[in-house]
């Protein structure tokens, strides 16, 4: 039939592999590297601009140093109590992650049976709500008394500080998946399980990620809160002790490295994103990526 | 092409095995959807027969009720009164041995075009080497070749179409489930995917029913049309399309049959009927 070939020839474009199709997925680590640079030269420059700032005010005497500490003095006060900082930023780090693990697990766990059950739903959300509306600052100290004074208060904090996005997120992409999808997987025999497995689930990554994103800053925000209310260890307790002894670059020096952490968990959510699922990142726009 | 070999007709084609009488039965359905503010009837008295290897094209107003009728061949709904039966067998809950193709292709955005077909035997837990044989020959059937690789938001609507189209046909079912899955595609690649349908269809011998809303394509491609009346949707009238198997698309339109056919449409669905 000589105007089928032509329909044929008509609709597809004159090379397979077109243009689109190659700047898609990551092809090697030589172009994951260059991506990479291009990316984030830009944000890189703003905070190297920051610190020749800083550097700047506190060089020309603007400011007097017990108020703002040049970047030298504080750097000087990192490397000098180096094996300090390094055991007060393990366990920050440590409540932190643990934290930000607890809450990936129970924040998706409960937006599953969330979604697949209107009654549990409508019963948990006030919970929820009221877990998060609550200020931590002001029940940390409850936790403190009934968990003690070591590492599991603050980490209690952080996972009551992470839930929240995790489960809203999650809640919001399995809801949002094409119920014509559903249906097909219907009538493709699919159970509830497999649906979920490689339909529902895949569908509502995009969304949990933006959810694991906040959360990751907000562990931080929750471990540091828990240290505040009473610890003898961690970035909170040095920022707290550094407060106490007006030593400003002891301070600053706390407060980079706390920074620090949040940016780095962040990264690391990213990057995992950008590997688990490239074909959503690729299609993002570049306008909101790192903040590094 | 085999264009000389397929040259029977529809009544010709050899039936599904299991297939005694028709492929589709609707009797004396009525859909029903309670609603807080008030009850719709959607669909009230459908009485439908379809022979195996018919192509029935379902037009009518929106809201008359099309959609909801596939649902109930497929099985998502149940009727509210009435029966359906598939093959003789009462329809009571989603059907397997169906192939259903939505407007929005409704692919998987992670997986490439061939991962997207593949789905349906994953889902079916069919044997790995027979699936992937008969998704490359679909591939080729549908003019997928060379795209098998790409990913949905690489394609073209009418590329996006066919991946879905050979998604529903990967099981060899002997109803496809047609809602207006062309709905969202410029006029000449409508035009083009009508004429590939159409010999897709010659090729494999299925039962089609296709909800549309134009009323050239419904009558091209099938070999009778279902025109409904507004809401509640009921059957209005049965046209036969007397038009030859073989559809070349120019002279189709031009034919004196063709004319005839969308005229009565037109008149049924009271469109204003301009000099044709």
């Amino acid at each position: 039939m000589a105007a089928q070939s032509t329909i044929e020839q008509r609709e597809r474009p004159a090379s397979p592999s077109g243009p689109t199709s190659t700047a898609r997925r990551p092809a090697g680590a030589g172009t994951t590297v260059a991506r990479f640079v291009r990316k984030t030269w830009r944000p890189a420059a703003v905070l190297v601009a920051i610190f020749v700032v800083w550097w700047a005010v506190t060089a020309a005497n603007l400011v007097k140093p017990y108020l703002v500490p040049s970047p030298g003095r504080t750097l000087d006060v990192v490397l000098a109590q180096s094996g300090y900082f390094a055991h007060h930023t393990w366990i920050t780090s440590y409540e932190t992650v643990l934290g930000f693990a607890i809450a990936i697990a129970v924040g998706v766990l409960s937006a599953v049976v969330m979604v697949y059950s209107p009654t549990i739903e409508k019963s948990l959300y006030p919970l929820l709500l009221f877990a998060q509306v609550i200020p931590k600052i002001a029940i940390a100290p409850l936790f403190i008394v009934w968990l003690g004074f070591g590492l599991t208060p603050k980490i209690v904090v952080a996972v009551l500080m992470a839930f929240f996005p995790i489960v809203i997120s999650t809640v919001t992409g399995l809801k949002s998946i094409d119920p014509e999808m559903l249906q097909l997987s219907a009538t493709m025999g699919a159970g509830p399980a497999q649906t979920f497995r490689k339909i529902r689930f895949p569908a509502a990554l995009p969304h949990l990620f933006a959810g694991l994103k906040v959360a990751a800053t907000m562990a931080v925000t929750g471990a540091v809160v828990g240290e505040f209310v009473g610890a003898n260890e961690g970035l909170g307790y040095v920022i707290l002790q550094a407060n106490g002894n007006l030593d400003t670059p002891m301070l600053f020096a706390g407060l980079l490295i706390m920074s620090l952490l949040g940016v780095v968990l962040f990264v690391v959510v990213e990057l995992l994103e950008y590997f688990v699922l490239p074909w959503h990142a690729s299609r993002r726009t570049d306008a909101v990526t790192t903040s590094l | 092409m085999t264009s000389m070999t397929v040259g029977n007709t529809a009544m010709q084609r050899p039936t599904d095995a299991t297939a005694t009488g028709a492929a589709v039965d609707i009797d004396q359905v009525a859909v029903r959807f309670h609603t807080k503010k008030k009850d719709v009837t959607a669909l009230t008295d459908v009485s439908l027969r379809i022979e195996p290897g018919e192509f029935v094209s379902i037009v009518g107003a929106s809201g008359c009720g099309k959609s909801t009728l596939l649902k109930l061949v497929s099985g998502l709904l149940r009727p509210s009164s009435g029966q359906v039966r598939l093959h003789g067998e009462e329809v009571r809950g989603p059907r397997r041995d169906i192939g259903y193709v939505f407007q929005r292709a409704a692919l998987l955005e992670w997986r490439t075009a061939r991962r997207n077909i593949l789905i349906q035997a994953e889902m079916r837990r069919m044997p790995k080497t027979q699936a992937r044989q008969r998704v490359e020959e679909l591939i080729a059937m549908t003019g997928l070749t060379g795209f098998e690789d790409a990913y949905p938001n690489e394609l073209s609507g009418g590329m996006q179409q066919r991946v879905a189209l050979c998604r529903a046909l990967l099981h060899r079912p002997p109803v496809l489930l047609m809602d207006e899955p062309f709905g969202a595609l410029d006029a000449l690649t409508r035009e083009q995917m009508n004429v590939e349908l159409r010999r897709i269809w010659r090729e494999t011998g299925t039962t089609v029913l296709l909800v549309t809303h134009s009323i050239a394509e419904a009558v091209y491609l099938a070999d009778r049309v279902i025109v409904m009346t507004p809401r509640p949707g009921t059957v209005a009238e049965v046209i036969n399309v007397d038009l030859p198997v073989e559809r070349d698309y120019g002279q189709t339109m031009a034919a004196p049959e063709f004319a005839r056919a969308t005229g009565r449409i037109r008149d049924l669905l009271g469109a204003t009927t301009t000099a044709e």
